[in-house]
Formats: C-alpha cells, sequence, structure tokens
C-alpha cells in the first residue's frame, strides 16, 4: 500500500483510538463515559452506512433496518435462558432454549444483517439510484412493523431487557476500528474501485464493462454486515432495546451523522460521527440543565427536545453551505508545509 | 356484500388522499428533480393551525390553514429549495428529510407530544345509507374533492401559458429556460399549487382517516412514505404514473386493512402487520417490474438523474 493510502485509513483509526483513551480517562463521570461508548458505535454504524451510500453515492433510509435486526438477534441471543420465559415469552423454541456469548452474538448479528441486505438488495439494486433511495424506506417500514408485533423472534412492543452490556470502551472501540478496517479494504479492492467508478458515470462504468447492479448489491449486502455488525454493539451498550429506538430518529442521526461529515469518504463518516455525538451530547446536557452557560443565556435549561431540532439544523445549514461535508469528501490527509504534486482531485480517491 | 362495497369505497376515498398528495409530490419533483420527504409537515402545519382554531368559524379555520401551508411552502422554497438548486438529487431529498424532522422537532418543542384534536366540519363524519350501504359523508365528499382538483390541475397544466411551462420544465429544463420559460415563476408556481393541495389534504385527512383525529409531531408522516414508496411505485418520472402511484398505494392500504382480519399470529395474516403486507407487496412489484408499474415500455434504460 502507497503512503497516502496507509495515512488515510491509519488516521481515522489513530482518532478512535484516542476517542477510547481519552473516554477511559473521563472515566470519573460515568455518564460521561457512555455518551464516548455511544459515539463510538455510532462511528460503527455511519462507516457501515457509508459503505453502501459513499461508494455507490445512493442515499440508503433502510440500513437502521439492518442494524435492528443485527440488534435483535443478538440481543435476543445472549439473554440468558432461564430469563428468556419472562422478558421474551412467544419465542420460537429455538431460540429460546440456546444462548450464545458475546463475540459469537457479534458473529450472528453481522451474518443476519449481511443476509437480509442481500435478500432485500435483490430487487432493490434494479431500481435508478433515487427511486432506489425511496425504495428503502419500504423496507424500514417492514422492518419495523414486524419487529415491533411479531412476538415468536422477539418482545415485539415490549423492551428487551437484561442483555449483557458487554460493549465498554474497549468493545466500542474495537468494534469501530473493525468497521473502519473492512471498509477501508472494501473501497481500495477491485469491487470498491469499479462502484466508485460507476458512482462518478454510471453510462461510462456500463461502457467499461462494469456491472453495476452487481456492484451495487455486493456493497449493499457488505454494508447490511456491517450495519448488523454495529447493532450488535449497540444492544451491548445499553442492555436493553425497543423497536421504536431503531426506527426513523436513528435513521435521521445516523444520516445526519454522515452528511455532515460529507458521504464521500471514510474520514467523512468518521468525523461526521464524533462531530455530530458530540453536539448531540451537548445538547441533551443542555436540556437537562447540567450546561452553565446555556442556563444563564436563556434563564433557564434548554427546551426539551430541542436536541433534534440543533442536529436538524447543524445538518441543513453545513448541506447548504458545504454540500460535500465538513471534509469536503477528501480522505484524511497529513498536514502539509508544501505543496504536494496532488490536487484535490486526485486525493478524492 | 354491502360491507366488501364500504370497505371499496373508503378503500377509494383513501387513495383519492393519497393521490392528492402523490400529485402535490409529483408536481415540484417535475420542475426541481426535489423530492420533498418534508411535504407531510406542510399537511401537519396546516393541522395544528385546524387544532388550534377549533372554536373559531369554520370558514376562518379552514382559511388559517391555507395561509399557514402557503406561507411555510413559500418558506421552504427560498430558504431551502433556492439554495440547493442544481445540487444532485440525492443531496435535496436528504435536505428535505432533515427539514422535516427540523419542523417536527420545532412542533414537539412547541406543542409536546400529546395530539391535540381536531374539529372541522363535525357534520361530515356522519354516515349516510345508500341502499344498503352506510357511508360517511366525509368519504363522499373526499372523492368529489380530489375529482374537483385533479379536473382543475389537469385544466392548469393544458390551457394555461403558465402550466404549459411548468410541462415544458419538467420534460426539459435546460431547453425550456432558453425558450424563454422563466425558472423562478415556474418553480414558485409549482410550490404554490403543491401546497394548496397540502392544505386541501390537511383539512380532508383529519375526518377522513379516524386515527388522523389528533394532530401531534408525527402527523402525515406515515402517509408521506407511503405515497411517496408508491410514487416510485407508479413510476417518479411522469406526473399521471406518479398520481396512479399513490392512488394505488391507498387503494391497496385501505382493501388490506378491510380484508385482514384483526388477529393473528403470523406476519402479514392480520391488521397489526398492515404496513409489512402493503410494503411486501411493494417490493414484489419492484421485483416485477422496476421501471414503474404505470410506465409504459422499457424507457428509462439509463438513470436519467
Amino acid at each position: 500500500m502507497d503512503r497516502r493510502g496507509l495515512v488515510a485509513v491509519l488516521g481515522p483509526v489513530f482518532v478512535l483510538m484516542v476517542v477510547g483513551i481519552v473516554g477511559s480517562l473521563g472515566s470519573v463521570d460515568p455518564a460521561l463515559e457512555v455518551e464516548f461508548r455511544s459515539a463510538l458505535v455510532s462511528v460503527a454504524m455511519v462507516v457501515a452506512l457509508y459503505v453502501f451510500v459513499g461508494n455507490a453515492g445512493v442515499v440508503s433510509f433502510g440500513h437502521v433496518s439492518f442494524v435492528a435486526v443485527g440488534a435483535f438477534a443478538a440481543g435476543v441471543m445472549t439473554i440468558p435462558v432461564e430469563l428468556k420465559p419472562t422478558i421474551t415469552p412467544g419465542l420460537f423454541s429455538l431460540l429460546g432454549d440456546h444462548s450464545v456469548g458475546n463475540a459469537a452474538s457479534l458473529v450472528l448479528a453481522a451474518a443476519v444483517g449481511g443476509v437480509f441486505a442481500l435478500l432485500v438488495g435483490i430487487p432493490l439494486m434494479r431500481l435508478s439510484g433515487l427511486a432506489a433511495s425511496i425504495a428503502t424506506f419500504a423496507v424500514l417500514g417492514v422492518t419495523y412493523n414486524i419487529l415491533n408485533n411479531w412476538t415468536k423472534i422477539g418482545p415485539g412492543p415490549l423492551t428487551l431487557t437484561t442483555v449483557p452490556e458487554t460493549t465498554g470502551l474497549l468493545q466500542a472501540t474495537l468494534g469501530a476500528i473493525a468497521v473502519v478496517l473492512v471498509a477501508f479494504a472494501y473501497q481500495r479492492s477491485r469491487f470498491g474501485r469499479k462502484l466508485r467508478a460507476a458512482r462518478e458515470d454510471s453510462a461510462a462504468a456500463r461502457a467499461a464493462g462494469i456491472d453495476v447492479r452487481r456492484e451495487r448489491l455486493w456493497a449493499f449486502a457488505l454494508s447490511g454486515a456491517l450495519s448488523g455488525f454495529a447493532g450488535g454493539l449497540l444492544v451491548h451498550l445499553a442492555g436493553t432495546l425497543q423497536a421504536r429506538d431503531v426506527y426513523l430518529d436513528l435513521t435521521f442521526l445516523t444520516l445526519a451523522m454522515l452528511v455532515v461529515g460529507g458521504v464521500g469518504s471514510l474520514w467523512g463518516a468518521v468525523v461526521g460521527a464524533l462531530a455530530v455525538s458530540a453536539l448531540d451530547s451537548f445538547l441533551l446536557r443542555a436540556e437537562s440543565g447540567e450546561i452553565g452557560v446555556v442556563n444563564d443565556l436563556l434563564g433557564k435549561p434548554l427546551w426539551g427536545g430541542s436536541r433534534l431540532v440543533g442536529v436538524a439544523i447543524f445538518m441543513a445549514v453545513v448541506l447548504v453551505l458545504l454540500p460535500n461535508g465538513l471534509t469536503r469528501g477528501r480522505e484524511f490527509r497529513l498536514p502539509r508545509f508544501r505543496r504536494g504534486r496532488g490536487g484535490p482531485q486526485e486525493a478524492a480517491a | 356484500m354491502s360491507e366488501h362495497v364500504q370497505t371499496l369505497v373508503d378503500a377509494v376515498a383513501l387513495g383519492s388522499i393519497y393521490a392528492l398528495m402523490a400529485v402535490g409530490i409529483g408536481l415540484v419533483f417535475g420542475v426541481l428533480r426535489l423530492v420533498n420527504f418534508a411535504y407531510g409537515q406542510l399537511i401537519m402545519a396546516g393541522a395544528y393551525a385546524l387544532a388550534l382554531t377549533n372554536d373559531q368559524p369554520v370558514l376562518v379555520s379552514i382559511a388559517l390553514c391555507f395561509a399557514v401551508v402557503l406561507a411555510l411552502s413559500l418558506a421552504m422554497e427560498f430558504a431551502a429549495f433556492r439554495p440547493l438548486r442544481g445540487a444532485s438529487p440525492t443531496t435535496m431529498l436528504v435536505a428535505t428529510f432533515a427539514i422535516s424532522y427540523l419542523l417536527q422537532s420545532i412542533a414537539l418543542v412547541r406543542f409536546g407530544a400529546i395530539g391535540k384534536i381536531i374539529v372541522v366540519i363535525p357534520k361530515l363524519s356522519e354516515p349516510v345509507t345508500i341502499g344498503s350501504v352506510n357511508i360517511r359523508w366525509i368519504t363522499i365528499v373526499t372523492i368529489l374533492v380530489a375529482i374537483a382538483v385533479f379536473t382543475a390541475l389537469t385544466l392548469l397544466l393544458t390551457k394555461t401559458t403558465i402550466g404549459l411551462q411548468m410541462r415544458a420544465a419538467s420534460i426539459d429544463p435546460q431547453t425550456a429556460r432558453l425558450l424563454g420559460v422563466r425558472a423562478n415563476a415556474v418553480i414558485t408556481t409549482a410550490v404554490l399549487v403543491s401546497g394548496v393541495i397540502a392544505a386541501i389534504v390537511a383539512v380532508i385527512l383529519p375526518m377522513a382517516v379516524p386515527e388522523r383525529l389528533l394532530v401531534g409531531p408525527d402527523f402525515a408522516l406515515r402517509e408521506t412514505i407511503i405515497v411517496l414508496v408508491g410514487v416510485v411505485v407508479g413510476g417518479i418520472d411522469r406526473l399521471l404514473t406518479a398520481t396512479l402511484g399513490g392512488f394505488t398505494m391507498g387503494l391497496a392500504v385501505g382493501l388490506l386493512a378491510g380484508f385482514l382480519p384483526s388477529s393473528g399470529t403470523w406476519p402479514f395474516t392480520s391488521s397489526v402487520y398492515l404496513d409489512s403486507a402493503v410494503f411486501m407487496l411493494v417490493i414484489i412489484v419492484l421485483l416485477l417490474r422496476p421501471e414503474g408499474l404505470f410506465v409504459r415500455g422499457r424507457q428509462a434504460a439509463l438513470e436519467r438523474v
């Protein structure tokens, strides 16, 4: 691998390690540590989303479905067998009578997410870009509706609880780094390059013999598997989960993160996830009156629910002023003091 | 027999509402290539205007609803659509998704999560008996209003200069501009007409759909998602196919809601799983006809957008 490529992947990995280490230093305040962990899980979810959206140039509103199936699969399968009759009484006996460990549940989550994405991707990837984006809502709708009602595979409308909280800072950091490494390996691979070529010019890519649908489908499935894995991390984060936790709000939040950072680069996905997580945590604390400056300014805590207003405004402003996001679609580079040979165009690869 | 007729008439009425929303979304898409995910929030704003003026005379209340929706439509056009003009359709879709969330969150902060009841014209909710079939007045009114709107819209698009220009701009915006069509005038007209339709839906929806009697931050969100998917199923590139797509979704939702039993253990077998059943049908249709249910021939060989 050339030097620039090495820097592009080591930069985000280094940043994630720093976030993990800083989080462990702040662990005197447990509430703050939770926010570091959840920011790292957000990075995993957003990078998973980026693998499809960034490389294919097609927005998906359905990826939270893959997060959801991964999270529920990992959650249901790690609840101790003796607790299942109380928490999820209606389960199929295959699910009700067995439990697996933390690591196995993450692998299971990735597998379930990947297979699900592959299956729904077959019809969806036949559509043109914009139509495919909108049709992904159908996947989200079906997934939410079934998870929210069918008690044979999960808690239905109730809350899944007593899931082991194994996503500590170490697991969150390593999980996010693993997703980043897979995403990077994919975008540098033959498949990733073909898909990125099709993103830039679909007609030219077809003329060069690239089967755009097939490349999109592979990316969709890989991205679904990573989303499922991230869902596994998510359910082990708080130990509880409801179907509506992995529905429209999370879809909006993950898309906002990706768009704010810049859809076109892996670095953008990482930066966006961390930046929006930081803003989100800040606003949440301001709502509960923990930020002194805001209290002084308004004379009271921030209005309840302002959090999504803040994130939405941030996202809309970035979209209008910097359509390519905070990173302008570039990968991570070390700051340079003399002008390099490559212009901004070249760095986008 | 009579309950089947009743279900069918109700489904046609729901289809009419979805078709109205589809044409509102399709009009703006035609001239701007912008899928307005925030369309449901225009309807939400109108519904809040109605709910907050329950004690006023009906006409004042409805006039206020129209004023609020049109003002918000124009605000969206100037604050968001104009700066984004020329951006990729994907960027614009994500941006309207953000606007939708922004408006929902503002409604949540301002009015809270608990729904407010909307009283427009209570008389319309009473049933009328035709033969052995009981139909609510609002069902008939909905279908008539939809027919009137589509007639007016057809006249606007075929008989007036601005309508001709709108059609020209939706077929080929660059050539239309070269031939002297003023982009801003055409787009503003489309946004306003689309806003009028949103206001009409805001007045009808609370009366026609019992679950929409209360207005909350997510008012009309489910409808918007179903209609957007319907627009894709019908064929997004043409107004007629998009509208038919919306109508088909409403019809399917109405019929399935009428015929599915109210309980059942397996997915897709009861009305609890209505959304899944509808969206599964959508996925099957997309598998069979990816270019759109009502698109003739294989026109969309290469991606236009």
